[in-house]
């Protein structure tokens, strides 16, 4: 794993119980400057109650966290030198849009016209300004939002902390501030952890993914690493949609090759970067939709026939459900290539592509 | 042929006798439902109104005409003596100078109780809702026994510890004793109603920097004005119709209106003047009255506010 020299915001050994309920166990989280981190994960796994932990919202079991090299352990959420959007906007609604930017710095008694100097500039950044005498009722989702950002910006802090920003908003909605908050990111240049279950959201905007579960992060990658190269099953599962395919099957050596047998199917496993020496018994291997072809004429390392169950055109492309011997199988082709009136197709795909996990264990062979 | 039939008085029927029904169902003024209904709340309208129409009825009349007997019968001379004498010159034990005195006592006691407690009561809902601190849900349980024990329980332990602090017998102590048993269910309310504020909001003012008292004054006061309005109209006329704490806990110069009320309708000296009675007793009734009735939406939207979270 890469650890950043000099990181902006570094957890060490955090650990957080809710009585007898270990939320958190000893996690170890380094955040370079500047870099965008999204913690993923479906809901339960933790992720909102760490980024609480880091704003200091939630009081910990154990561990240590440091934010631009201070130890802030201990610290009130203000003296953190953090900003933090949430999902509810969390919008103070008594209050107009100016007042709502303002209100940290008048608690701060930061002087008047250094306010009023950084509101405009925030305004400017967000594209609010035509809003700032408003009450948050009188906004959209969009905007609300975006003056919810404003508040963080107008602080001017190291870290934005991000709880599920887009989550209540319409798709539409959620794709165009997904934009904004990663120019946003490139302008500010400021360290971002962001908190989505939304993978979309996850693969767009990260430097860096962390993939959570129960409360332990279980891959920490560049995003395309971890779509390519997922370090277990979970991880594999998790991301993309449709989800990746698992055939259950098992290693066995034949002839000197490696071949991964599920049924009476052979998958040769010469093309495969084994991640460790491997061992002949079960195992399950996993590919996804969009690296399997289907009807192509080309000479694939493994090619097989299936039945086709059903086919689903979404327009740009389109899903083919099928049944390989007794086991289930999608498969993404382009809109051209959708099969039609066919009961079987043929199917091919490289071993490089795919991904090979231990059947027990769940991890990356 | 279209204009001619929609000119019709009854177009919609005929159409819809031609076609179907279509358009809003009719519906008929006189259906047995709306009998039902409509003659449930009246009935029970009338038994409610019925003794304050023979209160105000009463008061208007000279004892004369009362003695006739006829009490729902409308005064044949209007008069507004009794009202006049129950104000400001009916009898109690020794002062004769009415009710007044009883309700400026009662103002004098009102008004600061009211303040004291719902000042307290709205931080100790607003710290069990928002701050977690250790030992909360027990205060909390301990706070909301005590909503449960009867008063009367409480009186002569509390008549001492007034005596020993040497607030017995005046308007400070009943002031005290108001405040603090008003604390159980005001401070169940607010503490519900903070709960049903969104939790980011008071995270957000923390991340902001706002501390205890900033977040209270600038964050969660100019959003509870009906859960205010609630708890004022609550100890408003809980403490406006108190009687028990009233007599036990003051003197007979700083008696508040109801224990006067009280002593003007029970006097067993002469006769009884019903029509000053009737006056006395609407006159203390008043205040809560009012108070109700200006208040009434705010109180129900408040109420429900309030009530939903456990």
């Amino acid at each position: 794993m890469l650890q950043p020299a000099n990181p902006s915001v570094s957890i060490q050994d955090l650990s957080l119980n809710f009585g007898a309920v270990s939320v958190l166990q000893t996690l170890n989280l380094d955040v370079a400057d500047g870099e965008f981190i999204v913690l993923l994960g479906p809901s339960g796994c933790g992720k909102s109650t760490l980024l609480n932990c880091i704003a200091g919202l939630l009081d910990i079991s154990d561990g240590r966290i440091f934010i631009k090299g201070k130890n802030v352990t201990w610290e009130e959420p203000k003296d953190r030198g953090i900003g933090m959007v949430f999902q509810s906007y969390a919008l103070y609604p008594q209050m107009t849009v100016e007042k709502n930017l303002s209100f940290g710095l008048r608690v701060a008694g930061v002087p008047k016209d250094e306010i009023a100097k950084r509101i405009a500039r925030a305004a400017e950044i967000l594209q609010i300004e035509p809003l700032l005498q408003r009450k948050p009722s009188a906004l959209s989702g969009g905007q609300r939002q975006r003056v919810a950002i404003g508040r963080a910006l107008v602080r001017d802090v190291d870290v934005f902390l991000f709880d599920e920003p887009l989550s209540n908003l319409d798709a539409k909605l959620r794709s165009e501030l997904r934009v904004e908050i990663k120019l946003l990111h490139r302008r500010l240049k400021n360290t971002m952890i962001y908190v989505t279950h939304d993978q979309i959201e996850a693969m767009t905007l990260a430097d860096r993914i962390a993939v959570m579960k129960g409360g332990v992060i279980q891959q920490l990658d560049a995003p395309q690493t971890i779509y390519n190269r997922p370090v277990n099953r979970f991880v594999a599962g998790f991301l993309g949609s449709p989800a990746m395919n698992f055939l259950n099957g098992g290693l066995e050596k034949r002839d000197g090759d490696w071949h991964f047998a599920a049924e009476d199917l052979r998958i040769p496993l010469a093309t495969y970067a084994f991640e460790r020496q491997p061992v002949p018994g079960p195992a399950v291997l996993g590919i996804r939709p969009e690296h399997v072809a289907v009807n192509s004429g080309m000479d694939w390392p493994f090619t097989a026939t299936a039945n086709v169950e059903v086919v689903e055109p979404m327009g740009s492309d389109t899903l083919v459900w099928l049944k390989l011997g007794k086991q289930n199988f999608t498969v993404r082709v382009t809109s051209e290539r959708t099969p039609r009136n066919a009961d079987a197709v043929g199917i091919g795909f490289d071993p490089m592509r795919a991904s090979l996990f231990d059947a027990q264990t769940g991890n990356r062979l | 042929m279209v204009d001619l039939v929609a000119s019709l008085p009854d177009a919609r029927a005929l159409r819809s006798a031609a076609s179907g029904p279509s358009g809003p169902k009719p519906r008929h003024a006189l259906s047995r439902r709306n009998i039902f209904l409509y003659g449930t709340l009246i009935l029970v309208a009338v038994y409610y109104l019925l003794p304050l129409y023979v209160m105000v009825v009463t008061s208007l009349k000279g004892m004369p005409e009362i003695r006739l007997g006829h009490i729902f019968s409308p005064p044949l001379e209007i008069t507004f003596e009794p009202w006049v004498k129950a104000w400001s010159s009916a009898c109690t034990g020794l002062n004769c100078d009415g009710l007044s005195r009883g309700f400026w006592n009662s103002v004098r006691i009102t008004v600061p109780s009211v303040i004291l407690s719902i000042a307290i009561a709205s931080v100790n809902g607003y710290a069990l809702a928002n701050w977690r601190f250790k030992g909360a849900d027990t205060f909390f349980v301990i706070l909301i026994v005590g909503a449960f024990i009867p008063y009367q329980v409480m009186i002569y332990p509390i008549v001492i510890i007034l005596r020993e602090i040497g607030l017995y017998g005046s308007l400070t102590g009943l002031v005290i004793v108001h405040s603090i048993f008003g604390m159980p269910i005001l401070t169940l309310l607010f503490r519900n109603y903070f709960s049903s504020m969104p939790e980011e909001l008071f995270r957000a003012a923390r991340v902001d920097g706002a501390g205890f008292w900033g977040i209270y004054l600038r964050i969660m006061l100019p959003m509870s004005l009906p859960i205010f309005v609630v708890a004022v109209i609550l100890q408003v006329t809980g403490i406006w119709n108190d009687f028990l704490f009233g007599v036990v806990y003051t003197r007979p110069d700083t008696y508040p209106m109801t224990v006067q009320l009280n002593n003007i309708v029970n006097s067993v000296q002469g006769v009884k003047e019903y029509n000053v009675n009737m006056a006395a007793t609407i006159l203390t009734g008043l205040v809560p009255l009012v108070v109700y009735f200006v208040s009434g939406k705010l109180f129900v939207r408040g109420i429900a506010a309030g009530a939903v979270k456990g």
